[in-house]
């Protein structure tokens, strides 16, 4: 595979960037994108770095569009990707619909911003439910939630890789301060890290003579029967679930003893880190607990966390109205740790939000 | 050459097909087989089809094919042929996923003259979900959405497909309106719309005048006339844009 870094190199730049350069990287053919804040510079480098790797492009008339020609870009065998946020993720929630009931592994980067409708342009945490349970369909999809520009291309390279391997739509959710803002992150060919990434393959275009060598292939997402549909999606859940587990990604720290759980996702639980070390530091057992995967949940694993010292209370923190929550709750039901929230949809949390909302309860 | 029953493209596993007695698609679908097997392309085809009645076609022939959602095959075309410019690509929809729904993206990719042939079947209504008024309805025809008859003044004259993506496209583009009663004109269109493609010149659409018996209430003569008389009356049948002249067979 092409090598578009070549020694890892130090950088800084926009959470924006770093996804251009992760998906070429990553060896993606071609994206398709319609613009929409604060996505856009996903496209701006990608058009500009694009021609000269021999990669393409396609600005397309709206976010149906976009979606509907990665699904093809991929069945024709390609690493096809967009990038979109907020109005364009919901419009883009048809063509993720077709691409879990096909199988299609592609790639989308939703960079969050606030909501409903227009919303704001800036920042939130308010399309979990959207990215994970969008459409009308069952939620078979994989869903990254990154915190840093490292993740964003770490997971990058990694959703392309598994999007092609367990063939379910890949999502790395970021937001737009992880969109806009500039941090340091190192960049690599994912070779030179001894990552292989997965050839993509045709599912339609498949070459050789039709009758003599192989016969059609023929794709559907429509079924005659009630039952057809339903063996089909009872199997694609069970495949759903026995993967889960290869899946799953968290992150979790200070549980070992922790009276009250944090639990945070993306960007937010980057402030819940400092809070744990600030609560700590003032004598409070406070623990960490960060879903990497939205989908499938590390529901297990915030189980387990929760038993290690019997934590009575999660504090759950989102820049939503209980999106996260709601995800929690229904991974975790049983448990009978007190949940407290700290919501504040569509604007940033930082530490001392989550301190004094720690205080308040204890 | 010899006169072949079944075009070698069509998948026979397949047949016989499900679509209404009356119903044009079998005769739209028919021109297409034998103009892939004329053509030689079987194995180049890509064969995308909308929701409505023509995704009934989805296993219709012996290429690989994909169904997409209701007027989005035109993005999932445009989709694979940026992606692999070496397949041939034919995008097979009817009146409400090409005039409506998918509106959007038929004059979109016909402005960026779009390397893909798009075949669009009308037959003035939805078919598949039960007869309602389409864009193509005629004024004063009876849908069940239009029970007392389509009134221009309420919903507007039928969509001219055509002409309007005539003017919306280069000269290298082909455009043309056919009907399933004049099927070696029908034929001869379907291969020039083809034929564009895959000199790589751009954007070919081809729009066929059908019959739907069955959400008309007609019988075999009254199914006859209305396309004849009522229908190609309305949406004039020929070439608007033919990249290749007037001398091309």
């Amino acid at each position: 595979m092409q090598r578009v870094i070549g020694e890892s190199k130090k950088s800084f730049m926009t959470g924006n960037e770093a996804a251009a350069w992760a998906c070429l990287a990553a060896g993606a053919d071609i994206m398709f994108g319609y613009p929409i804040t604060p996505q856009n510079e996903v496209m701006h480098y990608w058009t500009r770095m694009a021609p000269k790797y021999g990669k393409g492009f396609l600005q397309t008339e709206d976010e149906l569009s976009a979606g509907f020609t990665v699904c093809g870009g991929v069945q024709s065998g390609k690493k096809a990707f967009t990038a979109t946020a907020g109005p364009g993720n919901v419009l883009m929630q048809e063509p993720f619909g077709m691409a879990e009931a096909m199988r299609l592994p592609l790639l989308a980067i939703i960079q969050q911003r606030g909501g409903p409708s227009s919303g704001t342009v800036v920042y939130s945490q308010q399309e979990v439910t959207l990215t994970t349970y969008g459409g009308n369909g069952e939620g078979h999809r994989i869903v990254y939630s990154t915190s840093s520009h490292q993740e964003i291309f770490d997971y990058i390279i990694k959703g392309f890789n598994n999007a092609w391997k367990y063939r379910f739509p890949v999502f790395i959710l970021g937001d737009g301060y992880q969109a806009k803002m500039r941090e340091p992150l190192e960049m690599y060919d994912p070779e030179t890290r001894g990552i292989e990434m997965v050839e993509p393959y045709p599912l339609i275009g498949l070459g050789g003579k039709i009758g003599e060598e192989r016969g059609p292939s023929h794709l559907c997402n429509i079924y005659s029967l009630e039952e057809e549909l339903y063996e089909v999606i009872t199997k694609v859940q069970a495949e759903y679930d026995a993967l889960a587990p290869q899946i799953i990604e968290y992150d979790e720290k200070n549980c070992e003893d922790a009276d009250i759980i944090i639990v945070t996702h993306g960007i937010v639980s980057r402030a819940a880190d400092d809070a744990v070390k600030a609560l700590r530091a003032q004598g409070i057992k406070a623990g960490y607990f960060r879903p990497i995967t939205l989908r499938p949940f590390p529901q297990k694993e915030l189980r387990e966390a929760i038993a290690k010292n019997g934590a009575k209370k999660l504090i759950i923190a989102e820049s939503a109205i209980g999106q996260l929550e709601r995800l929690v709750k229904q991974e975790i039901y049983g448990e009978t740790a007190k949940i407290e929230t700290l919501f504040m949809p569509g604007v940033g949390i930082i530490d001392s939000d989550i301190i004094d909302k720690v205080k308040s309860v204890l | 050459m010899a006169v072949q029953a079944i075009p070698k493209s069509w998948y026979l596993p397949s047949k016989p097909h499900k679509f209404c007695p009356g119903c044009g698609h079998g005769i739209v679908l028919k021109a297409l087989g034998e103009v892939i097997d004329e053509l030689e392309i079987q194995d180049q085809v890509i064969f995308g089809c909308d929701i409505g009645c023509s995704l009934l076609s989805w296993n219709f022939f012996a290429c690989d094919s994909t169904q997409t959602h209701h007027g989005r095959t035109t993005p999932v075309m445009v989709g694979i042929k940026r992606s692999r410019p070496e397949l041939v690509c034919i995008g097979y929809m009817g009146d409400g996923g090409g005039y409506s729904i998918g509106s959007q993206h038929l004059l979109n990719s016909a402005v960026r003259n779009e390397k893909v042939t798009l075949i669009l079947v009308n037959n003035t209504n939805y078919g598949m979900t039960g007869g309602q008024m389409a864009p193509t309805t005629l004024p004063g025809q009876k849908t069940e959405t239009s029970p007392y008859g389509r009134d221009p003044e309420q919903t507007g004259y039928p969509t001219m497909g055509p002409e309007f993506i005539a003017q919306l496209t280069p000269d290298s583009a082909y455009v043309a309106r056919a009907t399933v009663s004049k099927y070696k004109q029908l034929k001869k269109y379907i291969r020039s719309a083809l034929r564009n493609q895959m000199e790589g010149n751009g954007f070919s659409f081809v729009e066929v005048l059908s019959t739907c018996p069955t959400n008309w209430r007609t019988n075999a003569q009254q199914t006859w006339n209305f396309l004849e008389d009522e229908m190609e009356r309305y949406f004039p049948v020929g070439e608007l844009k033919n990249p290749f002249g007037k001398g091309d067979k």
